[in-house]
């Protein structure tokens, strides 16, 4: 995140974002530190660091970046291609390849539509209601960040397995949630269920309920209030919050393998067949489906920078 | 670009959906077949195509034989499981998934195919291991996987106190000598594959305990001039058998082909695609004609040293079993 940026949205940021809900997640929360350095308060400011200190800082940065971002970076997409661009599509072009990126995307489809609908709902009663339990609620939409992802699969072992408790109803009936695609988007849905709500419960705080409270007073309905002026209010925020969720949604590695069975060619998402190619001693395969995921990532990475912009932008109108 | 995009995935998904075979199989195994049932399953789909006419896809589900039985015991629905060793079957029959006499209904215990477990070494092998003595000196990393969760593990375990019993001549010192063995290995890692990382591709230890075929694989893949295989004078014959799940196949009508399945491993074509995998053929005329590709070691059994898997895997493996009791101390 750039500085300046931090730096140009004024104090308005500092007391717009209640501190009491931004926990875990990667949202805008950073940019409260860099903007309580502003020039003027009596804190030392990075900026009037001596030079050769501001130097050691920025260096010892970038190298950490380049050794842990950069450098493996470089490394998936060098083994990835270390037999040639022909050898690199051929990879990806394999049946298990193809049937492993399919299964991926449809899992992140579903898992996205659902924590959508899930999170903007959850955001919504959050932050525009008063009731008893909020908390409570709260701490369970993180439950997710804080439970081991293999945990969460083996949750869903004990409650759809053969042995567990809705197994035997299930095979009964010809039901296969577990090691098929149910018990996958299952398993994913929980690991990323916080995103959506954990991005957009800050920021509709932060808006609160004047201009829903107009809106009703106008005449709108509920519904209508909901689409002309929450929805369009939250738009940046809620993209931001899908974008991070369908990310993780694609590259969730541990809950994903306690429930996948792992099937070649049908219940393998792609995180999955990297370690199986790997183990195959199918190197190039291995970093050529790793080199997808890592370009997922770097979209990610630009999309998230612009949506970013575009918040800073949405919330404060009348920037500097 | 999202319309650019679209058809692209489109395409990829209609490339990916059109096989689609009249029966369609899923065979459960263990970590080091994978390679093994590529080859199989491509010659039985050919020759079940050629006897009724049908076409037959099997797919195939790969990782530690422990947990592969754990997979099918909570539903993943195999109808055949090739497995590293009889007791993880037994398990599974255990749940009533497939009939306790399943091990006497094929022949030669189930097993089509036998393996052992021999050394594989640095190229040169600086260390000069030759015998299973060599494995307890100072200073001699060993690399082996869990017997918890790898049943090439517990192999390999067993192995070394078959050897030690049948020199030293007494349960006890069996223990002292496998207990000596554990002090020398480094990392214990899950699947019998992911020991073989560790070794070939991390360049960890100095010795690799492993399966006869995981071994000439590991060569095959690396190329002779970096390994070397050893092979004891003694060693277990290991017997991974092969089952199918009687519940799963009975539901999904698939018990006619999944039982010529396993018996296509009986014949000719079968037991040469075992030989040619480094898998030790049943078959004596293969076995005939595989000869020089497999050492000649002196093997014992598990019913021999141990009394069978049931009472092997109690006594050395159970929750506080004696292997807990080396590897803690």
């Amino acid at each position: 995140m750039s500085m300046q940026t931090g730096l140009a949205t004024s104090t308005t940021q500092l007391r717009t974002y209640a501190p009491a809900t931004d926990v875990s997640v990667a949202a805008p929360a950073p940019r409260l530190e860099i903007a309580r350095a502003e020039p003027g308060t009596a804190q030392r400011n990075l900026r009037t660091e001596p030079g050769p200190i501001r130097f050691i800082i920025i260096a010892l940065a970038i190298a950490f970046l380049s050794v842990f971002v950069v450098l493996p970076l470089v490394v998936v997409f060098a083994s990835a291609l270390s037999k040639g661009v022909v050898a690199y599509v051929a990879a990806l072009a394999e049946p298990e390849a193809l049937a492993a990126i399919k299964l991926t995307l449809l899992i992140a489809a579903i898992s996205v539509t659902l924590n959508l609908v899930f999170g903007v709902v959850a955001a919504w009663a959050i932050s525009k209601f008063e009731f008893t339990g909020k908390t409570f609620l709260i701490t369970l939409i993180d439950l997710p960040f804080s439970v081991s992802p293999v945990i969460s699969g083996l949750v869903f072992v004990l409650l759809f397995g053969a042995q567990g408790y809705f197994g035997p109803w299930l095979q009964a009936h010809n039901v296969h949630v577990l090691f098929a695609v149910p018990g996958i988007a299952l398993a994913t849905i929980f690991v990323t269920f916080p995103f959506v709500a954990r991005a957009l419960i800050p920021l509709m705080q932060e808006q609160g309920t004047q201009e829903e409270e107009a809106a009703i007073s106008l005449g709108a309905s509920g519904l209508q209030t909901f689409f002309r002026v929450t929805l369009p209010n939250i738009k940046w925020g809620l993209l931001y919050g899908v974008l991070l969720c369908n990310a993780r949604a694609m590259g969730e590695f541990g809950a994903v393998s306690v429930v996948s069975g792992h099937i070649r060619g049908e219940t393998n998402t792609m995180p999955l067949l990297v370690e199986i190619l790997y183990n195959e001693y199918q190197f190039v395969a291995s970093f050529a489906i790793a080199s997808l995921l890592a370009m997922l990532a770097l979209i990610t990475l630009v999309a998230k920078t612009v949506l970013e912009r575009r918040l800073d932008e949405a919330e404060v109108p009348d920037g500097d | 670009m999202i319309r650019r995009i679209l058809p692209l995935v489109a395409g990829l998904l209609w490339a990916s959906s059109v096989f689609a075979a009249d029966v369609s199989l899923l065979n459960v195994s263990y970590d080091p077949t994978r390679e093994l049932y590529v080859d199989f399953n491509k010659a039985f789909a050919a020759a079940y195509q050629k006897d009724t006419g049908k076409s037959v896809e099997i797919k195939q589900s790969h990782g530690g034989s422990g947990s592969q039985a754990r997979s099918v015991i909570d539903g993943l629905q195999a109808d055949i499981v090739t497995l590293a060793l009889a007791y993880d079957i037994d398990a599974i029959a255990g749940k009533g998934l497939l009939a306790a006499d399943w091990q006497k209904r094929l022949p030669l215990n189930a097993s089509p195919y036998t393996s052992t477990i021999v050394f594989l070494v640095r190229k040169g092998n600086p260390k000069g291991i030759k015998d299973w003595d060599d494995l307890i000196k100072p200073g001699v990393a060993v690399i082996t996987p869990n017997p918890k969760t790898s049943g090439g593990a517990r192999w390999n375990y067993l192995a070394a106190w078959g050897y030690a019993q049948k020199k030293f001549g007494s349960a006890d010192k069996a223990k002292k000598f496998v207990g000596d063995l554990y002090q020398n290995v480094p990392v214990l890692d899950t699947g019998a594959r992911g020991s073989t990382v560790t070794f070939v591709e991390r360049g960890v230890g100095d010795v690799l305990l492993a399966w006869e075929n995981e071994a000439f694989l590991a060569l095959r893949e690396f190329g002779a001039d970096k390994f070397e295989i050893v092979a004891p004078p003694q060693s277990i014959l290991a017997e991974p058998p092969v089952a199918v799940v009687d519940s799963v196949a009975d539901k999904k009508g698939t018990r006619a082909v999944a039982e010529a399945y396993l018996k296509y491993w009986y014949t000719k074509e079968g037991q040469e695609i075992a030989a040619r995998n480094s898998y030790r053929p049943r078959d004596a005329e293969i076995a005939k004609e595989y000869e020089k590709s497999f050492a000649k070691v002196e093997l014992f059994t598990i019913d021999d040293v141990f009394g069978g898997w049931t009472k092997a895997q109690k006594e050395h493996f159970a929750e506080g079993g004696i292997f807990d009791q080396i590897y803690k101390n």
